[in-house]
């Protein structure tokens, strides 16, 4: 290789390349080292070894609102496998019809995907308000008044009130991956199915489902990435201490809680926040880079 | 015969009311949100569901001027507009080079582009917040666009790569017997052919980018500088109660990217769901 060439891709590689190690990578290790030390709001202290982590996992309070977190943040994912995942897979498989209005369709589902999450968060807030909201209102006028409740308002029904809103904004994503990923599967393999008799569930559980196997792996795992990252919208629709009482306290919060300091208290812990985020990091990568084997594997080729 | 197409049919009719009520649900709370910015908060409060009585500009009015909702808009413009355009860049020289050269290390940095995929760069905030405190880039609008920019490189490098990939070959064989510089090779002639595969990655890295809320809501404390997420949770604090400016608030800053959505609904579904589509 001659050294013009030579000279010409370094000058192609080494800025983006430098971009990405001063924000990303170096950023990335230094999280990793601060979890070792000591802080006093911005200055960096003594060496303390594995304290920080022994902090937010085995000393109270800490370690409890670290579970409960954690905990909150296990039934988000669980719930929008089902509301989001699951839901927009029977949509995508409506869409496949390719009935009439169906370009519409597509427009109208993937429309709150591209608007921000406080737009979103502020939007349902106001619909979900207790008295003046939508919802409430819609229901009275059903003459469902007795549903009627204050949704964001009562540890029973806050963490759902989310999920539900989450889905909402989030669902055109899953079902235009999954309706790209069923319109790739040949006619003849769909055709020759009907022709042995199956029906609309058949089909969908017994030849779409499989085939779209690819799909479910990235919805799946983008999924487990985006549930245990969760931030914006409790802190839109619930505020920075996950109210009612912690109800809609999730690990992104709280990291924040902990890392920044909140309105009431003030107090910051470079220390523990960093302990948090790595652990988080960990977390998420190790099992995502897991389960995107394990989903890998039942992928077949058509 | 008869019976399969009349079943047929009725299954069909179902499968319409379902996407009807879908898109019902999807749509409704839009359509509500933008019809109440025309109205007075009694008016919102008394008839919810009714179109807007009068149609006043009141609520628009209070928003653009009483509010620094402009400002907010540019920061978000010049912000999203000088990090695309980094990405963009950037992103291509690197997939250029990874794409159309054979050389020592090409597929190890691919590779570490393509790990940054995988990242949640929100983690790393702590130590992103003392980097660019030590930069003197906090509460700037370039330190958000280094760190977008950045943010934004692995997948746009993954899009074009893929694409400059299924390029073919002789294109550039010919043009270097004829004796075009390298430099000239990729501006003339695959650059032109790249448009397509640059207008799905740029899309794919503004949304995200106009849409954030969490860099600017660490990086960012004086008001000239906020994004027009960030200004929203301030004056929907301010405004607490007065519903009518609160949903003009919500309205007047969905306007800008559900129109160019309207217009270009292909182009962001395709630039969204790249890379989760093989």
């Amino acid at each position: 290789m001659s050294w013009r060439l030579r000279l010409w891709l370094g000058f192609l590689l080494a800025p983006p390349l430098a971009l990405m190690t001063v924000f990303v990578v170096y950023p990335l290790a230094s999280a990793f080292s601060y979890s070792f030390y000591e802080w006093n709001g911005l200055a960096r202290g003594g060496f303390a070894g594995l304290e920080n982590f022994r902090l937010v996992l085995f000393q109270e309070p800490f370690s409890t609102w670290t579970y409960r977190a954690f905990g909150h943040n296990l039934i988000v994912f669980c719930s929008l496998m089902i509301v989001q995942n699951g839901l927009a897979y029977l949509i995508a498989f409506a869409l496949l019809k390719g009935l009439p209005g169906h370009r519409f369709h597509q427009v109208a589902v993937f429309l709150p995907v591209i608007l921000s999450t406080v737009i979103v968060g502020f939007l349902w807030k106001l619909m979900l308000n207790p008295i003046f909201g939508l919802v409430n209102q819609a229901l009275v006028a059903i003459g469902l008044a007795a549903w009627a409740q204050p949704w964001l308002g009562q540890p029973t029904t806050a963490l759902g009130s989310l999920i539900v809103v989450n889905a909402w904004h989030w669902i055109g994503f899953p079902v235009l991956v999954f309706l790209a990923a069923m319109q790739r599967i040949p006619r003849e393999i769909i055709e020759a199915a009907r022709l042995d008799g199956a029906g609309d569930a058949v089909l969908m559980r017994r030849v779409i489902w499989p085939l779209v196997a690819p799909a479910t792996t990235i919805t799946v795992v983008l999924m487990f990435i985006g549930s245990f990252n969760w931030f914006e919208l409790p802190y839109v629709m619930t505020g920075l201490d996950g109210s009612p009482g912690g109800a809609t306290d999730v690990l992104g919060l709280y990291f924040y809680r902990t890392a920044f300091g909140n309105v009431t208290s003030g107090l910051q812990d470079f220390g523990r926040g960093s302990a948090l985020a790595v652990l988080m990091f960990a977390f998420i990568i190790i099992v995502a880079t897991w389960w995107t084997r394990v989903l890998r594997r039942r992928e077949i080729e058509v | 015969m008869g019976a399969a197409t009349r079943s047929e049919g009725v299954r069909n009719g179902l499968i319409q009311l379902v996407l009807l009520v879908n898109a019902l649900v999807m749509l409704y709370p839009i359509a509500i949100m933008f019809l109440s910015a025309f109205k007075s908060t009694a008016e919102i409060y008394a008839t919810p569901f009714a179109l807007p009585q009068a149609w006043s500009l009141t609520n628009l009015t209070t928003i653009w001027a009483e509010t620094n909702f402009p400002r907010y808009l540019l920061n978000s413009a010049l912000i999203t507009i000088s990090a695309v355009a980094a990405i963009l860049v950037l992103g291509t020289m690197a997939a250029y080079a990874i794409a159309r050269y054979r050389f020592w290390g090409n597929e190890a940095i691919y590779l570490f582009f393509l790990a940054g995929l995988m990242v949640p760069l929100k983690l790393a905030i702590i130590p992103l917040f003392i980097q660019l405190k030590t930069l003197g880039l906090i509460d700037s609008r370039a330190g958000l666009v280094l760190v977008y920019a950045a943010m934004g490189m692995p997948a746009t490098v993954f899009i074009l790569t893929g694409f400059l990939r299924s390029l073919p070959g002789e294109l550039e064989q010919s043009a270097r017997i004829d004796g075009a510089s390298e430099a000239r090779i990729l501006w003339s002639i695959m650059l032109p052919l790249t448009r397509p595969a640059l207008v799905i990655a740029g899309i794919h890295a503004a949304v995200p980018i106009w849409n954030d809320f969490f860099f600017p809501l660490v990086f960012v404390q004086s008001d000239d500088y906020k994004t027009l997420p960030q200004g929203l949770t301030i004056f929907m604090g301010e405004y607490n109660t007065d519903w009518g400016v609160l949903f003009a608030g919500l309205a007047l800053a969905s306007l800008p990217i559900t129109l160019v959505y309207i217009v270009l609904s292909k182009q962001f579904i395709a630039g969204l769901t790249q890379g989760a589509i093989k």
